[in-house]
């Protein structure tokens, strides 16, 4: 059955979601958005390093997300402008990779496969990898949900109740990182932020609790994974970015419906 | 039993010193108000004292295992974030559906379960923040400002809930108000703070304070005469009901041990 590259690029949609939903959810709580961006855009320089050093892609592209992510948190947290700071660091980040990557003739060719993914090429390893750093993320979102939550409505409710905010946030910021080396043969580094946070948004039309909302995204997301593949296959469009139209198109639904 | 304790605690903000030598304790089971004009420390006290801010020197030291409620001056919750009253009394421990509903019955709220937070007035939210802090059983409540978007009838209900909580529990609470007034009447024991402690003591002896009134100036007379007409009358006869020229509906039951 995995033998079929549709299934597998199905499979790989859907474990990706798993991990999008909840931790979208957070994204968009905590108006991280443009958070994710800057890690994602530094995925692509995380591509140049692990093709200049022979590791493996997936190991260069989460250790840059990480280093990005946590450097834009320690950031934050001592208080820097955080649309001027994160506005240099994602799109240098990306830029510096872009050129970076110009250095590996074989790679020119297919480098929008890092920009915009690739989900029909996935392989059957890529595919065990989507599926472990989903479960891993989700686990590690599940195990600390309550503290997570609590710091994230008030960090001041959190210290009373011996919480620590910061500590929290790393914990945001580590499954930030892995969701990005994950996504990115799925979506691209230029789109992975859009799958964190349409399927989140569109959920929050419909959900009354903050559980609610994370599983309604991840149902969006597999949805929307599903319905691109479909388009794309249909249309001969893209298939990253066809993910992210349907997922679109079904925020707009859920705000409509939430209108009535 | 002294519960917390802050001895020659100092914080500052970078260069600036914004709270200089605090010493201060609370008992199982008194109530004590912080009172202070703005920008005087007050808030930052409480933070200081509940661990969010930290102290430059000196020491705060808690009985142990110390099982604190804190109710902060305002919640802002995003409005992206769907939450009903329900799910918030379960953060970060959650609570059965029995406690829940009988706590929020409690502080006057009940059938709101199923309210989105961000749906609330503030008088509710308020309620809703007290709820849960006594959900977690504290010995100490710590409240900022419990009382903001109350108006009087409310406020004057939310400070008797808290008398009758410490009668009943016998938690004791630290609080933080402006509103001298109410607050005096409901407190065993008062600290005046303008970076630092200018005095403290029973409402009565504060309010006679100079220092009180150097920190306070003109502006509290009408307040102050109202108070002292309160405390003026003999209250060891159990609750005595006083008719005051507002909408004020005041039960005290002070035991001054």
């Amino acid at each position: 059955m995995l033998d079929d590259f549709l299934v597998r690029a199905g499979l790989a949609a859907v474990g990706l979601s798993l991990a999008t939903g909840p931790l979208g959810s957070f994204v968009v709580w905590r108006r991280m958005a443009y958070f994710g961006d800057a890690t994602a855009h530094a995925a692509i320089l995380g591509v140049a390093l692990a093709l200049a050093t022979d590791l493996p892609i997936g190991l260069g592209t989460l250790t840059v997300a990480l280093a990005m992510a946590v450097t834009v948190a320690g950031l934050s947290a001592r208080g820097w402008a955080m649309d001027t700071t994160l506005g240099v660091l994602a799109h240098s980040a990306l830029a510096f990779g872009l050129v970076a990557v110009s250095f590996f003739p074989t790679v020119r060719t297919d480098l929008s496969a890092y920009l915009f993914g690739d989900i029909l090429a996935v392989s059957r390893s890529d595919l065990a990898l989507v599926w472990l750093g989903a479960l891993a993320v989700v686990a590690l979102l599940a195990w600390r949900w309550q503290a997570l939550l609590t710091a994230t409505l008030s960090e001041d409710l959190a210290h009373a109740a011996g919480i620590r905010p910061d500590r929290e946030r790393l914990v945001l910021v580590i499954a930030l990182a892995s969701v990005v080396a994950v996504a990115l043969k799925i979506v691209g580094a230029l789109l992975i932020a859009a799958m964190l946070i349409i399927p989140a948004a569109a959920a929050r039309s419909l959900a009354r609790t903050p559980e609610a909302m994370a599983a309604i995204a991840v149902a969006v997301g597999a949805l929307s994974g599903l319905g691109g593949l479909a388009l794309s296959l249909w249309q001969d469009t893209p298939t990253g970015p066809s993910i992210i139209v349907v997922a679109a198109a079904l925020f707009a639904l859920a705000s409509i419906r939430r209108q009535r | 039993m002294k519960l917390i304790t802050a001895s020659h605690v100092c914080v500052r903000f970078g260069t600036d010193e914004v709270l200089h030598d605090i010493n201060l304790d609370v008992s199982k089971g008194e109530i004590v108000t912080i009172l202070g004009p703005n920008g005087s420390g007050k808030s930052t006290l409480l933070r200081a004292l509940l661990g969010i801010v930290p102290v430059a020197e000196g020491r705060i030291t808690r009985a142990p295992g110390l099982r604190i409620g804190h109710v902060p001056q305002k919640l802002m919750i995003d409005r992206t974030m769907p939450i009903t009253v329900r799910r918030f009394l379960s953060l970060p421990t959650r609570v059965t559906d029995a406690a829940a509903e009988e706590t929020l019955a409690r502080v006057g709220m009940a059938g709101h379960g199923t309210d989105q937070m961000t749906t609330l007035s503030g008088g509710q939210q308020q309620r809703v923040l007290l709820a849960r802090a006594l959900l977690g059983a504290p010995q100490l409540l710590m409240l900022d400002e419990p009382t903001q978007g109350l108006d009087q009838p409310g406020e004057a209900a939310f400070y008797r809930l808290i008398e009758e909580v410490r009668t009943e529990t016998g938690a004791a609470v630290l609080m933080i108000s402006h509103d001298l007034h109410v607050v005096m009447a409901a407190s065993d024991r008062v600290i005046c703070l303008n970076g630092h402690i200018c005095c403290e003591g029973t409402p009565r002896v504060v309010s006679t304070a100079p220092e009180y009134r150097a920190l306070f100036g003109l502006g509290t007379q009408g307040a102050l005469a109202l108070y002292r007409h309160d405390h003026d009358h003999d209250h060891k006869d159990g609750p005595a009901h006083h008719s005051h020229d507002h909408r004020h509906d005041h039960r005290h039951e002070h035991d001054h041990a």
